[in-house]
């Protein structure tokens, strides 16, 4: 756990999330002038619990509910050959569904672009939204696709070999987001 | 997991996995795409040597909704039931870059032998064999009894739970089934309670060992002697059984060993009624258990597929790592420095 | 430790091809030197005109091949009650001449070929067309076992009498792989072979229960869901046999017996006097049906491997004689008819060059028996049931040198490819076993030396008989 290593130094702390997520939520508010047709899709796992706390604060700013939900993509990726089998995540679509919505994928990092790349695919398989947009906490650069974040929380520029890691209330106990590594060359 | 062999190669932490896998699965086939890319570019075998049209569709159904390439190879007869064909057949598997073979067998272990004897690299899906094992389908009937029994019947709740404390009735011919060896050792694994009930010249010598009670007498565990049933599955019996002096007639077995209406209206209201098919109506289940709503023969078919596209996904999906062995246990493997055939020099 | 120096000046004859009949003055002689005779006090021997002809300390030979055989133990040559050569007929599994050399290196001086081959040692002249391959290869003395019935069918007793009349000299008579299973037809083959001092040797099975049978019955059988072949199915028709051959007086063996249930039946016909005798092989002695959980089908073998408690069972029979020999069910197959699925697979295992290394394991090494022992279950009893004459003989002045040195501080690795049997199939693959067989001598003869099929040896001895 990144957390746990000696080399660890925290980047953002529970307050700057915190600001940083009601940021992103006025930004979509802006952009989409209003709450209309707005459905949430975190991509497991902490891009959920991202979306759920993205559609609360929007919630209390413009007093309208907008739907969240779950998108697993790990039955989209192109590197499952890579890595020994995964589980998998759950996908949840709120009931209206995605067709014609204004589609936010949520999720806590955006590094190579390729997990957006399978949200994308597997969001097609679910329906045809109108729009889709992105909507990160942490943006750390080293895109491998054509894939940028509409909504960025934080850009944290990083080398390749640093881990950066988000840690939540709802999955970790606590907020941060913290960097580890890389210093030393160290690949892991 | 390299290869799905036996039910015993899976322990309860695995088994819960698969189910788990097995309704994100499901819920897939709830929607309109019902394809996934997850295998693209993998080939999966389906090689049987036993009819078997339902086993069959239901893997091939799962493989192509995941994108794998499926070949079909189905040997009948007598000719290419005898042994040097299987390893035969394999090598050509071999060579046509097969990733899994899904083997249907009548010969108890020849999956194993398939999985061990060197003759293939791909994932070994024992698809039944002979009166050995059925795997899958009691894996299937693990995910039936784990969503009505404890997730409530809908769909997903019970995920990350066993059985543990469920008391399942197996009834019919054990001593020729491969589903209930399966069903045995899967449900105890997941912590469930199994009774065997057959007439004892259809429960093999040896029943003792395995981690399940027995009993001959249908209506006394009906009743309750080893705890209110939650689920009773009914095994198929074949009519030709009481030429081997197995039963007098079918018709004294039915009496003695059938579901028939009576016993139906024994059961507790949650008894589901399973049947892993084909069923011998008016033999060891009635029409009325069949089709009555506690019956889930139509739904176990469903589950199948779902089923078997998680074993699949959980076989395939990740790196291949070429020094993790097979998972049998027990015993050498025949293979290769045994096979080499010897220099005939006078 | 051992080895071999030709002494010779130059003028040593050597025996060869071009022996002509009657011409056994010709062999050179052997000096074996400090060899352990059943592993008792050392000593030399010297092998000379196909006898021992001298024993004792420090001898001299000029011209004679010295075999230094410190640390070795001196038995009798080897007799094996139960081999399958499957010549004619099945030359793809096995040759008499290429089974010879299996035996010859697994340490025996005679075997007895079983009469299943095809077309089946069922009249005079199948018997002795074996008898004469065997004497024409020369590494072994081969003795036909007749079929007890036509064609092993069980139904008409063979021609016996020409069997036993014929050049062959048959005594031991068995449809073995198939059970004389009609109790008429029993009874009237162990009356028959009374007439020329013969002996009938039974497959016990009891066909209807064993149908289809895969495997001991039992709990694993259960699991692994192969079809049964229950322990009853032997004893029954041990139980039949041994009270049919008391009621006619006749001389009854038992083959390869695997059961606790068999061993108990007849210690009970033998103390009631029944002449009946039995053999155990050394996979039953040393296997259990625990390997049929790998579904390699080299452990498939016919009666199955049976649990640990038999297992126990027939090491203690035949440590106290109520099993009174050892002997191979040597059963070559060729490697497609192992290299397939369970049921598919041909039931059997090769075994004369594993014998009495695993006899060695599993009866010398536990303290169960001691090498005279082995002699006796090795040799002496086999050669007494199958009336081979000069075989199973004391190792002493005048006595036939039939003789093997086995090293028993050796181990090994059983590689199915080097062995001389073309039977890939051994159900010893990759074991470990103790003892080594160093040297084997044919009527003074080497057939084995150094380990290895002695040069020449093969055809040497076709002027010789017993």
């Amino acid at each position: 756990m990144a957390e746990t290593r000696p080399d660890a130094r925290t980047v953002l702390d529970a307050g700057e999330i915190r600001r940083a997520l009601t940021r992103v939520a006025h930004e979509l508010l802006e952009h989409n002038k209003g709450p209309r047709d707005l459905v949430l899709l975190g991509i497991p796992t902490r891009g959920v619990a991202l979306a759920r706390r993205l559609a609360a604060r929007l919630a209390e700013i413009e007093d309208a509910e907008v739907p969240s939900g779950s998108l697993d993509v790990t039955m989209y990726r192109d590197d499952l050959r890579r890595h020994p089998t995964r589980s998998l995540g759950v996908t949840e679509v709120p009931p209206g569904g995605v067709d014609d919505k204004v589609v936010v994928l949520v999720d806590d990092v955006l590094f190579s672009g390729r997990t957006i790349r399978a949200a994308l695919d597997a969001l097609s398989d679910l329906g045809r939204p109108r729009v889709v947009r992105l909507a990160v906490l942490v943006d750390r650069g080293h895109r491998e696709l054509p894939i940028r974040a509409d909504h960025v929380g934080k850009n944290l520029p990083t080398s390749h070999a640093e881990r950066v890691k988000v840690l939540l209330e709802e999955t970790d106990g606590s907020d941060a987001v913290v960097i580890a590594g890389g210093r030393s060359g160290d690949p892991t | 997991m390299r290869h799905l062999l036996s039910a015993a190669d899976l322990g309860r932490d695995q088994a819960v996995q698969v189910l788990d896998v097995a309704e994100q699965m499901a819920a897939t086939q709830q929607r309109e795409i019902k394809k996934l890319p997850t295998l693209r570019g993998r080939t999966v075998v389906n090689l049987f040597f036993e009819d078997s049209t339902r086993t069959r569709i239901s893997f091939e159904a799962a493989a192509k909704r995941l994108s794998a390439d499926v070949i079909n190879f189905t040997a009948r007869g007598s000719s290419v039931s005898k042994g040097e064909s299987l390893k035969d057949t394999a090598l050509t598997l071999e060579a046509m870059g097969a990733d899994a073979v899904v083997v249907r067998h009548h010969a108890p272990g020849a999956p194993h032998r398939l999985a061990t004897a060197g003759w293939t690299r791909g994932s070994v899906v024992n698809a039944g064999d002979g009166t050995h094992e059925h795997p899958t389908q009691a894996l299937l009937d693990a995910f039936t009894l784990r969503r009505h029994l404890v997730g409530g019947t809908v769909p997903g709740a019970a995920t990350g739970a066993d059985l543990a404390g469920q008391r399942v009735v197996i009834a019919g011919d054990v001593l020729h089934s491969r589903v209930a060896r399966s069903n045995v050792l899967l449900l105890h694994t997941l912590g469930a309670h199994v009774v065997l009930v057959a007439p004892p010249t259809l429960l093999p010598v040896g029943v003792e060992a395995w981690p399940c009670a027995t009993s001959y007498d249908l209506d006394a565990v009906l009743e309750g002697a080893f705890g209110e049933p939650d689920a009773v599955m009914m095994l198929r019996v074949q009519r030709e059984r009481q030429n081997a002096a197995f039963f007098p007639s079918a018709r004294e077995y039915s009496r003695r060993y059938g579901l028939d209406v009576r016993r139906l209206g024994m059961l507790p209201r949650h008894t589901i009624v399973m049947h892993p098919g084909p069923m011998n109506r008016g033999l060891e289940i009635s029409a009325a258990a069949a089709d009555s709503a506690r019956s889930t023969i139509v739904e176990q078919v469903s589950n199948g597929v779902a089923v078997r596209m998680a074993v699949l996904y959980l076989l395939l999906s990740g790196r291949k790592d070429p020094a993790t062995g097979p998972v049998v246990t027990g015993g050498r493997t025949g293979g290769a420095d045994g096979a080499t055939r010897k220099d005939r020099r006078r | 430790m051992t080895g071999t120096h030709d002494t010779s000046t130059g003028t040593g004859v050597r025996t060869g091809r071009g022996t002509t009949p009657g011409d056994g003055g010709s062999t050179r002689p052997v000096l074996v030197r400090g060899v352990r005779p059943l592993g008792g006090d050392a000593t030399d021997l010297l092998l000379a005109d196909g006898i021992v002809a001298e024993t004792g300390r420090g001898m001299t030979a000029d011209g004679a091949l010295v075999v230094d055989a410190d640390g070795l133990v001196a038995l009798p040559g080897l007799v094996d009650l139960h081999t399958h050569l499957r010549e004619p007929g099945r030359e793809d599994a096995e040759t008499v001449e290429s089974g010879s050399r299996a035996a010859a290196l697994g340490g025996f001086t005679a075997v007895h070929a079983m009469a299943n081959t095809d077309p089946v040692a069922d009249t005079a002249g199948v018997v002795e067309q074996v008898w004469r391959m065997g004497r024409r290869t020369g590494l072994v003395d081969v003795r036909p076992v007749g079929a007890v019935t036509v064609g092993l069918r069980g139904e008409q007793l063979a021609e016996l009498g020409a069997m036993a009349d014929s050049a062959a000299a048959v005594r031991v008579f068995s449809d073995d792989g198939l059970c004389v299973s009609d109790a008429v037809l029993m009874r009237r083959a162990l009356e028959y072979v009374k007439a020329f001092d013969g002996v009938v040797a039974q497959h016990s099975q009891e066909p209807r229960l064993t149908e289809a049978a895969q495997m001991h019955e039992g709990e694993l059988s259960a699991v692994l869901g192969l079809r049964g072949w229950p322990a009853a199915a032997e004893e029954a028709i041990i139980a039949r046999d041994v009270l049919i051959a008391g009621h006619v007086d006749s001389h009854l063996h038992v083959c390869h017996v695997s059961t606790a249930g068999s061993v108990e039946i007849i210690r009970w016909a033998k103390s009631r006097g029944v002449r009946v005798t039995a053999e155990v092989t050394p996979h039953h002695l040393l296997l259990t049906h625990e390997e049929v959980a790998s579904f390699d089908p080299v452990f498939k073998v016919n009666p199955p491997l049976r649990t640990p408690e038999d297992v126990a069972a027939v090491r203690e029979a035949l440590a106290d004689g109520t099993i009174d020999v050892v002997a191979t069910d040597h059963a070559p197959h060729p490697a497609e008819d192992k290299d397939c699925e369970w049921d598919a697979a041909a039931a059997g295992t090769t075994g004369l060059e594993t014998a009495l290394s695993v006899v060695q394991q599993v009866m010398v090494e536990t303290g169960l028996l001691d090498w005279a022992g082995v002699a006796e279950r090795m040799s002496v009893r086999p050669a007494g049931i199958g009336r081979v004459a000069g075989h199973g003989r004391p190792i002493a002045a005048g006595e036939p040198a039939n003789l093997v040195l086995v090293d028993p501080a050796a181990r090994w690795r059983v590689d199915p490819g080097a062995l001389a049997t073309w039977g890939c199939n051994t159900a010893f693959q990759g074991s470990t076993l103790p003892g080594r067989v160093v040297a084997t001598f044919l009527r003074g003869r080497p057939t084995v030396l150094d380990g290895e099929l002695a040069e020449d040896a093969v055809g040497a001895d076709t002027a010789r008989s017993w």
